[in-house]
């Protein structure tokens, strides 16, 4: 137990001095650090718009409200889009993300020195890559529209999909394949038999997981053309139309609360 | 598995096959789920419009590409990537460490065991606020209050960290040890003393690591939000992909991946440390 001695009577301290030193020094150098990164960032801030902000955010909020209602009429297809986007991108983003995930686990790999170290790297190039970006390029290299955003959100998915689900397939029971092995089953059949069933419940909560936040994403993949109600928003951002704009805010809202229940519910009940 | 017990049959005979249980247990659901999921995946698919001819001009530049990546190009918008990175790495640490210094403060209000329910109310909200819209949504309306650049990205990644960071650490307050906690309290502590000596080196391990995680999840935010004007890297990707520098675009993209995988490492090895 660390101890201090102030005349003559000990005093129960934390943590020992060379600790507490070290602590501090640590502190010191982040916020060192901090200023510093600050002081970079701000060099060609424009400080003069800044004490103005306060002002731009009132006037704003002025043309926001009230909001168009009748705009809402144009809204449902891009909002039927937005779904499809998710849901259908959610969907390709499993069929390659599981056979990748059976790929990378440890003990479902067919080679771990070659095939595993491969497998991470598309998990971990997917997982870094936001689905803005996979938008951007895919709008530039197939057009825009519906098909880019939902290749987008497909391999955005394959990274957390993957990754989930391997850890999972790692942490499965072994006793129960020793067992499906014992009856003479094959690789295959293990596989089958074995591992899927231990699995399933993680997959089924992942997949839905990973379709409510593909909600969220998809409703600003318009933004760079993809299709979704993101393209209506950045449509009325462009002619200033705020009102509108407010408009596409609480339809997003919504939609992502509502598919926020949807899926907390599903994985209440598989759990 | 025969629902009948012991899986006799009607006539009295004992089950020669066995089948295994469906993940779903009551067959209408299960069915009734099927075909809803046959009739969405007509409806949807049957909805997207692709158009063919597009898609295959639109091969050669997919080529470009991959081909890109198998040969970046870092030198040719040298000085922009370093100037995007540069800006993106420090809005990223300025960012996360503001956001963790309002967030601790907001995750302490919204943990129902310390908080009275008028300050968790009010913090639940503000919680709610900043998860519900997307980092680029936000992003829009910060550079529409102060402007472009880098300072725009600060304040929608501060934002966006409050809401992540405050969840997640008032949930891992609510759950602790309440032994504890109880303990402090019989030493006669008052409201602060708990939260130093009986809550804070509970949650402090967890905190670390949230905020690491944070750190690298507000850099990958950052490549994003410089596409509506907010700073950082996104502004030159966009830029490179506007003008079809394929191999430019490239090499951007294996910095962040590379730049992700660092950190991830990095974080990993703090985490041990601190545990």
């Amino acid at each position: 137990m660390p101890v201090r001695e102030v005349d003559g009577k000990i005093h129960w301290q934390r943590r020992s001095s060379a600790r507490e030193f070290a602590l501090w020094f640590g502190w010191l150098l982040l916020v060192a650090l901090f200023v510093f990164c600050w002081q970079v960032m701000n060099q060609q801030t424009l400080w003069d718009f800044v004490p103005d902000a306060p002002r731009q955010a009132a006037d704003i909020a002025g043309r926001m409200t009230p909001p168009r209602w009748s705009y809402m009429e144009r809204l449902w297809v891009p909002l039927w889009d937005t779904l499809n986007i998710a849901t259908l991108g959610t969907l390709l983003g499993i069929v390659l993300a599981v056979p990748i995930a059976f790929l990378t686990a440890r003990n479902t790999t067919p080679s771990a020195r070659f095939i595993r170290p491969v497998g991470l790297l598309a998990i971990v190039s997917s997982r870094s890559i936001n689905s803005l970006i996979w938008a951007l390029l895919l709008v530039s290299i197939l057009g825009p529209g519906l098909l880019a955003g939902i290749i987008a959100i497909a391999l955005r998915s394959i990274g957390f999909i993957g990754k989930l689900l391997y850890e999972a397939i790692e942490e499965i029971d072994h006793a129960q394949l020793e067992a499906i092995s014992a009856t003479g089953a094959s690789s295959l059949q293990i596989l089958d038999f074995g591992i899927t069933p231990q699995v399933l419940p993680a997959f089924a909560g992942i997949s839905v997981f990973r379709w409510d936040i593909n909600i969220r994403e998809s409703t600003v993949l318009g933004l760079v053309g993809a299709g979704g109600i993101g393209l209506e928003l950045s449509h009325s951002l462009n002619t200033l139309a705020w009102h509108q704009v407010s408009l596409i805010f609480i339809v997003i809202l919504g939609t992502v609360i509502l598919s926020e229940w949807v899926s907390a519910r599903v994985r209440h009940a598989l759990i | 598995m025969n629902s009948r017990i012991g899986g006799i049959d009607a006539a009295g005979n004992y089950p020669q096959h066995w089948r295994r249980p469906p993940f779903i247990s009551s067959p209408w659901l299960r069915y009734g789920l099927a075909c809803g999921a046959v009739l969405y995946l007509i409806v949807g698919i049957g909805s997207v419009e692709i158009n063919w001819t597009r898609v295959w001009d639109g091969l050669p530049r997919g080529w470009a590409f991959v081909y890109g990546f198998l040969a970046p190009d870092f030198f040719s918008r040298g000085e922009d990537i370093r100037a995007g990175i540069l800006e993106s790495l420090t809005m990223t640490l300025t960012s996360t460490v503001v956001g963790i210094l309002i967030s601790v403060p907001i995750g302490v209000g919204a943990a129902r065991n310390l908080a009275p329910p008028l300050v968790y109310g009010v913090c639940r909200s503000i919680i709610a606020i900043s998860r519900s819209f997307q980092e680029v949504i936000i992003a829009i309306l910060f550079v529409a209050m102060v402007g472009f650049g880098p300072l725009a990205g600060f304040l929608t990644l501060a934002f966006a960290t409050i809401g992540f960071l405050s969840k997640l650490l008032a949930e891992d307050i609510e759950e602790i040890e309440e032994s504890q906690a109880e303990a402090i309290r019989a030493t006669g502590a008052g409201w602060l003393q708990l939260v130093n000596y009986a809550i804070q080196p509970q949650v402090m391990p967890r905190l670390i690591g949230l905020s690491l995680y944070r750190l690298d999840i507000n850099f990958r935010e950052s490549a994003v939000i410089g596409i509506v004007g907010a700073g950082g890297i996104g502004a030159t990707l966009n830029t490179a992909i506007d003008r079809y520098e394929f191999d430019s675009a490239a090499a951007i993209l294996i910095i962040i991946i590379a730049i992700v995988l660092v950190a991830e490492y990095s974080s990993g090895v703090i985490r041990k440390w601190v545990q």
